[in-house]
């Protein structure tokens, strides 16, 4: 296998090595956390629901990790529209009119959050590309090898094969 | 073309020392309200004063009104209460949001400290708080007279924040009115 396909190889896989993570099914709640549910899918997305949802007094936590007494009213709030069957649209909704979009770790697309939402994107393009054009735009050493070769005159070649070759019988 | 583009790292570099500078001079905690510029939220609340009448947002209406969020449990709420009794001698009509508080308590508070309120609203359960978009107390909304939420400060009003920050609107709201 060519050395530059190796690299090119590692470096596509180091990239995506993040998203390994994106498949985070064993979440162990602790037991504070347990709430009954009248139907075990709304236990499901309360469970969602509470850990993409920030409280807004605590800095940097979600519902799920947050004693605060206002996370624990948001909860109940979640918990109680949930069971009048309520969409997960509705209750972000009414969350989001009165704390604000910051509540919101998944924030919506819109001209505030663009940026947010597609720069990452951008930035894998740009080192794909850059990537692409270092390890396809011909490999310097083999290229280099080349252009010496030419310079020779036909004595020095012949030098260098006599070289090459004793190097290989010793 | 090549030279030009080895100054693509000095660009990124300025932008990115532009935001963080930026940034240095913002408050993470201060939160965008999700109220400002809304109507006051409906609610039927009773009064800490006596527990038969009972309060609407319909009571707010006709004056520019400070509605103040606090609790007998809140440090910070000892710390602003000195402030509003200035506030209040001056003028200003300051509406009490007893906050998950017990009234007994609340009530005495009152006593002790002084009643800077006109009236106060009780919120138990935090219902209207949640409405308002409460985190904690003490919070400050100045409400102008058709009923709409014109400034939330999250934390303790003191002189220099209402100097700063509400003095002027308040008149400028206050002015309208007449």
């Amino acid at each position: 296998m060519p050395r530059y396909l190796f690299k090119t190889a590692l470096m596509i896989m180091l990239l995506l090595a993040p998203l390994t993570h994106l498949n985070k099914s064993s979440i162990v709640w602790a037991s504070s956390d347990i709430v009954q549910f009248s139907d075990p899918l709304l236990r499901d997305r309360y469970y969602q629901l509470v850990q993409e949802l920030r409280c807004p007094k605590c800095q940097n936590q979600n519902l799920a990790d947050s004693n605060a007494p206002i996370s624990k009213d948001m909860k109940a709030q979640i918990h109680s529209m949930l069971e009048a069957q309520k969409t997960d649209d509705q209750i972000k909704q009414h969350l989001v009119s009165r704390y604000s979009e910051f509540v919101l770790y998944r924030p919506e697309v819109n001209a505030n959050t663009w940026f947010l939402w597609f720069a990452p994107l951008c930035i894998v393009l740009f080192g794909a590309v850059v990537i692409w054009r270092y390890a396809f735009s011909g490999n310097p050493a083999k290229s280099d090898a080349k252009t010496y070769a030419a310079d020779l005159s036909a004595k020095q070649q012949q030098k260098l094969s006599k070289l090459l070759g004793e190097d290989e019988q010793s | 073309m090549n030279r030009i583009a080895l100054f693509i790292p000095l660009v990124v570099f300025a932008i990115l020392t532009l935001f963080l500078l930026k940034g240095l001079d913002r408050d993470p905690t201060e939160l965008p309200s999700a109220l400002v510029g809304e109507a006051f939220p409906n609610f039927v609340l009773p009064s800490l004063a006596d527990e038969q009448t009972f309060f609407s947002e319909r009571d707010l209406g006709g004056r520019v009104v400070l509605v103040n969020v606090w609790a007998t449990w809140c440090f910070a709420c000892r710390i602003e209460h000195p402030m509003l009794n200035q506030l209040a001698t001056e003028g200003v009509a300051i509406i009490g949001l007893n906050y998950k508080d017990q009234d007994q308590q609340a009530r005495q508070w009152l006593e002790r400290k002084g009643n800077p309120y006109v009236f106060n609203i009780v919120d138990s359960k935090g219902t209207l708080g949640f409405d308002l978009g409460v985190t904690g107390a003490p919070e400050t909304y100045l409400v102008d007279a058709q009923g709409i939420i014109r400034y939330r400060r999250v934390g303790v009003v003191d002189q220099r924040v209402w100097d700063d920050e509400i003095n002027d609107l308040y008149q400028q709201l206050s002015g309208e009115v007449k």
